[in-house]
């Protein structure tokens, strides 16, 4: 009955009076730019009333479907509570599912593998930036995800590591694979020297001073031309050698392509290793209570400064393959765009959810690649998006498991009398 | 074994602890009461480090942690079960007891010590893959107290354990409490808004007030004292 009841309200009057109301505010609000047209060379007023008609319908559709699926939701949790459900949606019990997960990572696997043979050089190229930001992505979600610090300045380690190489090239001719470790452990240092200060902070204030120390290191990077050579960037950056010898260009990006997937698999396995450790417990810890963590004996400092470090480490690899593979870079690549970027691959994919941070950093990654032909509207469309999400899936594509709760005495409970 | 000579905290400017003095023995349970905002939390918090002190001194088997920091003073043996339980409410039950064994490394001892918790609440047992923030409010004290037990302390600080809970369930940590006294010989300061209780499983009491202390005695005598009984017992 009372199922019958909610889909009633579901096209109630009620939603479709407030509808006409947003239709109607809508009309007015866009009437000056869009209706009317002046023409300043024929001193004439053109009136479009045709357009208003196209604002209102629009509006009215648009209004009514949202008030649809926040009511659809709304329901949807009440239904929930009432049936006392542990709800799991579809996504995740598929992957927990080892009879599905199993098959779904051989086939990934063999994609991932085939992808060079199969697709052309510019699909190889976009995946191969992409897989960086699936390692940097996963390296702030250990920041955010797990220790639950929010770093709005992340991009500042990337920009580390991209440096590191090219300096270090230039200066010291030195190699590709001499300076990816050289590049983690100066993101790991720097990730130190940020943090040392910073940490006492939290939440926003924590965000605010993160974000003022990526634009230092940008504005550092842009202005101080001796050491970084300015806004003109460094380019010529060499690609990485394959055994010493150089490869042509087809060859040395499906080089670096094979390359980035071993990172990938590296960090993924690095990560989840961190994650089950007592430090990753820790850092879980930390997010959820500080003063517990301390009366357990966990050093607060070097809990979240060894979080923010180790972050770091992965922006400074990354940022080292990357600056090999574009081989040029200049401070424009890493402005505070990037870092948003980077948060919003997290928090799209499921903060703290390994398997939902690579699938956020690939999709927001490949599909502006290849909406090319909309790429006016990329920023339009990217908002929507980030909205929707925050408002029907607020844990992301792909939610941590954490939060799945288990109950396993429950039956025994129950048939107790 | 703990000593608190003219301990004084403040908060910003404010004078929290106004110098206190306080005085546990090996073995015993002492408490501390009073009202609201006396500065009961306080004293503990300045016990275990997590608030500073800005002068007196605090020590622990004659060596003084008054500037040692939080996971200094819970590796020598203090663990603080802090005010409103404070687990960790997305971790499971299991994983909250882990995180209270966070110094230690000895694998097989903490497994006993885990036995040995489970053994003292059966319900964390059964609850054990649960997230500890679906627990009930007497569960999650119990969870406190045996995530605190996990460190193997040897002077256990526990704030208001009745706070907030069902007379019935009360009496029951009370007895935990007394038990973890009796069997592991674990020295306990209690801080407790429930006088009557809390002197009534205590060897010694301390009252507080205003950030002083204004009296102490043997917990018999406190609960035969006019003036305790008409303030703190409502007799």
């Amino acid at each position: 009955m009372s199922e019958i009841s909610e889909h009633k309200i579901l096209f109630g009057w009620e939603e479709i009076k407030k509808s006409l109301l947003t239709c109607i505010w809508f009309m007015f609000l866009t009437f000056p730019i869009m209706v009317i047209q002046v023409n300043t060379i024929h001193r004439t007023v053109e009136w479009r009333w045709e357009r208003l008609f196209f604002v209102g319908a629009g509006a009215f559709l648009l209004s009514f479907l949202w008030r649809y699926m926040i009511r659809r939701k709304e329901a949807g949790i009440k239904r929930e509570e009432t049936a006392q459900n542990t709800h799991q949606d579809l996504l995740q019990r598929l992957l927990s599912n080892p009879r599905f997960s199993r098959p779904a990572l051989a086939v990934a696997v063999l994609f991932f593998l085939t992808f060079p043979l199969v697709f052309s050089l510019y699909q190889i190229d976009i995946m191969t930036t992409a897989l960086i930001y699936v390692v940097v992505a996963l390296g702030l979600n250990i920041v955010v995800g797990l220790a639950g610090l929010l770093d709005l300045g992340y991009v500042a380690f990337f920009a580390v590591g991209a440096y590191t190489y090219a300096l270090l090239n230039v200066h010291f001719q030195l190699g590709f694979w001499i300076c990816l470790p050289i590049g983690g452990a100066l993101g790991f240092l720097f990730g130190v020297l940020l943090g040392f200060p910073v940490l006492r902070l939290r939440g926003d204030y924590l965000a605010i001073v993160t974000l003022g120390f990526g634009e230092i290191i940008r504005l550092v990077l842009e202005n101080w031309n001796e050491f970084s050579f300015g806004p003109s960037g460094i380019a010529n950056i060499p690609r990485p050698g394959f055994m010493g010898m150089d490869l042509a260009l087809h060859q040395n990006h499906t080089y670096i392509y094979y390359l980035m997937v071993g990172l990938t698999v590296f960090t993924i396995f690095v990560v989840r290793r961190l994650q089950d450790s007592r430090i990753g417990r820790a850092w879980t810890a930390l997010r959820e209570d500080e003063i517990a963590c301390q009366a357990m004996g966990i050093n607060k400092t070097r809990t979240k400064l060894s979080a923010f470090a180790i972050g770091a480490t992965w922006a400074g690899m990354g940022g080292v393959v990357f600056a090999a593979k574009t081989t040029f870079i200049n401070p424009a690549s890493f402005t505070i765009w990037e870092s948003v970027i980077i948060l919003c691959c997290v928090v799209l994919g499921g903060m703290g959810s390994i398997i939902g941070v690579v699938a956020g950093a690939l999709v927001l990654k490949l599909l502006p690649e290849y909406f090319r032909a909309f790429s006016e509207y990329r920023m339009l469309v990217f908002g929507t998006v980030l909205v929707l999400m925050m408002v029907f899936r607020p844990s992301g594509l792909i939610s941590s498991v954490r939060r799945v709760y288990r109950f396993e005495g429950r039956n025994k409970l129950e048939g107790q009398p | 074994m703990l000593k608190l000579s003219d301990v004084q905290t403040f908060y910003g400017n404010i004078k929290a602890l106004k110098g206190i003095s306080i005085e546990i023995e090996q073995g015993e349970i002492v408490t501390l009461i009073g009202a609201n905002g006396a500065g009961k939390t306080t004293t503990l918090m300045s016990i275990s480090g997590i608030v500073p002190t800005r002068a007196g001194d605090i020590s622990f088997e004659g060596r003084s942690i008054t500037r040692m920091t939080p996971n200094d003073i819970v590796s020598l043996g203090i663990c603080h079960v802090p005010e409103g339980r404070r687990i960790f409410p997305y971790l499971s039950v299991l994983e909250n007891l882990d995180m209270g064994a966070f110094l230690r490394n000895d694998r097989s001892e903490v497994a006993k010590d885990l036995e040995y918790v489970l053994d003292l609440f059966p319900i964390l047992a059964q609850r054990r893959h649960q997230a500890g923030g679906t627990l009930s409010g007497g569960e999650q004290q119990m969870l406190a107290i045996s995530r605190a037990l996990m460190a193997r302390p040897r002077l256990l600080l526990l704030d208001e354990p009745s706070l907030g809970l069902a007379p019935l369930v009360v009496k029951r940590i009370f007895e935990i409490i007394e038990k973890i006294n009796a069997e592991n010989n674990t020295t306990i300061f209690l801080v407790e808004q429930n006088a009557n209780l809390a002197l009534k499983v205590a060897h010694r009491g301390y009252v507080m007030e205003n950030g002083y202390i204004t009296l102490s005695d043997k917990s018999r005598h406190l609960l035969a004292n006019e003036d305790i009984r008409k303030a703190y017992l409502g007799i």
